[in-house]
């Protein structure tokens, strides 16, 4: 008996050994996901309760603080510009020619009908800054072992105040996240998909939003095209850019 | 008889003035209760029936099923089919489409970016068509405060207080920006042309009013509306009738199986419409018995003091014969001529407040300030055959019943004591 309870004794030990930190593997997710900048052009494909879109999008990036995108297709859609500057986001169509600024509510509205709003477009991505995060157990998705990291907001003013992110342990790249409100309600519902390698980093090429409040059967945000530490011109996050 | 009994009352003012003074004070009262009740709550109906509900609606079951909604993704699609329909099945019935959405609306500073921006809810509405305009009906026109109506594509009216709020003037260049039916950004350039004021709390805070064709080109909503709103040719709201078109137009049209077909609803099943018509149907009820049970009680008081006054007079009649049945009675004929003088009395002051009511109205917009709900701000009375009368039941009956009440004493009444009370 004492035999037994040594050895399960020493497996919790090992285990636990064996278990990084939250902040070790929010690390090494940053280390995948967050580059110097990008230039990615996406599809994203929104199922509405009526019919479903694609909207295509060519968007450049430095960090998590700059992101320019144009929207490239529908003909409705085309030339519709977005400028993401810190905290502070503006919009442009050509068919107005008019610089906008959004803010107040019209930042939780969904961003293309999708199930994404500017508000999660505007958050930061640096999350051991605004979580606690800690490891709370393990779970096999699609064949993948994961950590589950669960993540409570330090302040009150956080978009999602709780986040629960599945980690492939041996990849280091989140396949499935979580997002609760202060009440516990849970809010969006994230599944990433098609993880490639991309110059030595691991990549998700295909991620799946589900907004649960929402009707209708989520958003398809697909990658086509990916280049990480770019050479990108300065005009480019400015709102002159917005109009050239 | 009556000659007679009415020469009583007049010479004899004790037996008169008081029930007609108390009948005249509560017939009064309820008069200008009715007419201030019916006033108002036909207003709210009219408000509502002119600006959101319709007497009838048809929007998709998807929308009915999320009425809250102000997003145009659950619109009924194919419009323009289905409005000949209409016409044809229901040629009697005014059919009106329109747009309602919610979204922002930014005014630009000299460099066109953003220099002020405020939401706003905006009415899609038939301004520039001479058919079925809207201009009159929502009483556009007479809103205007500053400015002009829109005479051409691409100009709209916004609210004086928005228009405050936001530091624009007639001629100003505004954006709108929102979502398309399809959820996709929706932007769309706007010359404000004119101001309005609605008086009600809703519509002034931040409405914005477009032509029907801008606001679906804005909102990419062709052979699209939010809903179709249909107008009774009586031009009143009659729940019956109402229910009789929808049941008639959802037997043919609506499908259960599909979220997006149409569904025909009355007014009374929106906004919360229907408890708001039951609940003032049972608080006139609720006065008028009130009112009655109060007043019997205060005649069957007034009729004890009576009684005891006339005390010796009905003993009197009595001990010379007269049958306790008669006296009875003629206490309650004199009851009756009394409740209809003082109910005629009442009705007439009742009256003239209820018109002054009606004509000038109390502004109530400082009590409304976070009021939600589409309702005029100006308390108005409205005078109908029903205010007329209507004193008559409680001025009538409470006299009766409390003379009732009060005359029962005479059949207590013991003949071989009446000569000997009579001495005294």
């Amino acid at each position: 008996m004492k035999k037994v309870l040594t050895i399960i004794l020493l497996t919790i030990v090992m285990l636990n050994g064996q278990t990084p930190s939250a902040e070790t593997i929010l690390k090494k997710i940053d280390e995948n996901m967050i580059s110097k900048n990008q230039i990615m052009t996406s599809s994203m494909i929104i199922h509405g309760r009526r019919v479903s879109r694609t909207i295509r999008s060519k968007s450049w990036s430095i960090g998590d603080t700059k992101n320019f995108t144009e929207y490239l297709s529908p003909a409705r859609e085309k030339g519709t510009k977005m400028l993401k500057l810190d905290d502070k986001l503006w919009i442009y169509t050509p068919s107005t020619d008019r610089i906008i600024k959004i803010s107040g509510h019209m930042l939780r509205q969904s961003v293309m009908g999708s199930d994404l709003s500017y508000e999660d477009m505007m958050e930061s991505s640096d999350l051991t800054d605004s979580y606690d995060a800690k490891v709370i157990g393990s779970e096999e998705i699609d064949g993948k072992q994961c950590w589950i990291i669960n993540l409570v907001g330090k302040t009150d003013d956080l978009v999602y105040h709780q986040r629960k992110i599945w980690v492939d342990m041996k990849l280091y790249v989140p396949l499935r996240e979580e997002l609760f409100a202060k009440s516990g309600k849970l809010l969006k519902r994230m599944e990433l998909k098609n993880i490639v390698n991309i110059d030595s980093r691991w990549y998700p090429m295909k991620m799946i939003f589900k907004d649960v409040l929402k009707n209708g059967e989520g958003t398809e945000f697909v990658i086509d095209e990916i280049k990480f530490d770019q050479d990108i011109p300065k005009y480019k996050f400015s709102k002159a850019g917005l109009k050239r | 008889m009556i000659k007679f009994l009415l020469k009583g009352l007049i010479r004899d003012r004790h037996r008169s003035l008081f029930p007609i003074l108390s009948i005249s004070i509560g017939v009064t009262l309820t008069v200008l209760l009715q007419s201030w009740i019916t006033g108002y709550l036909g207003d709210i109906i009219d408000y509502n029936a002119r600006f959101s509900t319709g007497h009838v609606k048809v929007i998709t079951k998807a929308k009915y099923d999320n009425s809250q909604q102000m997003a145009n993704d659950l619109a009924i699609v194919g419009t323009n089919k289905l409005t000949e329909n209409l016409d044809e099945e229901f040629p009697e019935i005014t059919w009106i489409k329109r747009i309602r959405f919610a979204g922002l609306l930014d005014i630009p500073d000299e460099n066109g970016e953003t220099k002020t921006q405020g939401p706003v809810i905006g009415w899609g509405v038939n301004m520039l068509s001479k058919k079925n305009s809207d201009i009159e009906r929502m009483n556009i026109r007479k809103s205007l405060q500053d400015g002009k109506l829109p005479t051409k594509r691409g100009e709209i009216l916004i609210s004086d207080e928005l228009a405050e709020k936001l530091k624009v003037g007639v001629g100003d260049d505004a954006t709108f920006l929102g979502s398309t039916m399809y959820g996709s950004m929706a932007m769309q350039n706007f010359v404000i042309s004119g101001t309005v004021h609605f008086g009600s709390m809703v519509l002034d805070k931040g409405a914005i009013i477009v032509d029907f064709n801008d606001a679906q080109t804005a909102l990419n909503m062709e052979n699209a509306t939010s809903e179709i709103l249909g107008y009774l040719p009586s031009g009143d709201y009659d729940n019956e009738i109402a229910h009789n078109y929808a049941d008639r137009f959802n037997k043919k049209y609506s499908n259960s199986e599909d979220e997006f077909s149409p569904i025909m609803i009355t007014l009374s099943e929106q906004n919360g419409l229907d408890s708001m018509l039951e609940y003032v149907s049972s608080f006139i009820g609720i006065i008028i018995f009130v009112f009655v049970l109060a007043m019997s009680i205060v005649l069957w008081n007034t009729g004890l003091i009576g009684g005891l006054r006339r005390y010796g007079e009905v003993g009197l009649r009595l001990a010379i014969g007269e049958n306790k049945g008669t006296v009875y009675r003629r206490m309650i004929y004199e009851s009756v001529l009394i409740g209809i003088f003082g109910s005629l009395v009442g009705t007439m002051i009742g009256l003239g407040f209820a018109y002054l009511l009606q004509t000038k109205g109390i502004d109530l917009s400082s009590m409304m300030q976070n009021n939600s709900m589409m309702m005029p701000t100006v308390v108005k009375a409205k005078i109908t055959s029903t205010t007329f009368f209507i004193g008559f039941i409680p001025g009538l009956f409470s006299t009766i019943v409390g003379t009732m009440l009060a005359g029962i004493g005479i059949y207590k009444r013991e003949t071989a004591q009446l000569f000997r009370e009579l001495d005294v």
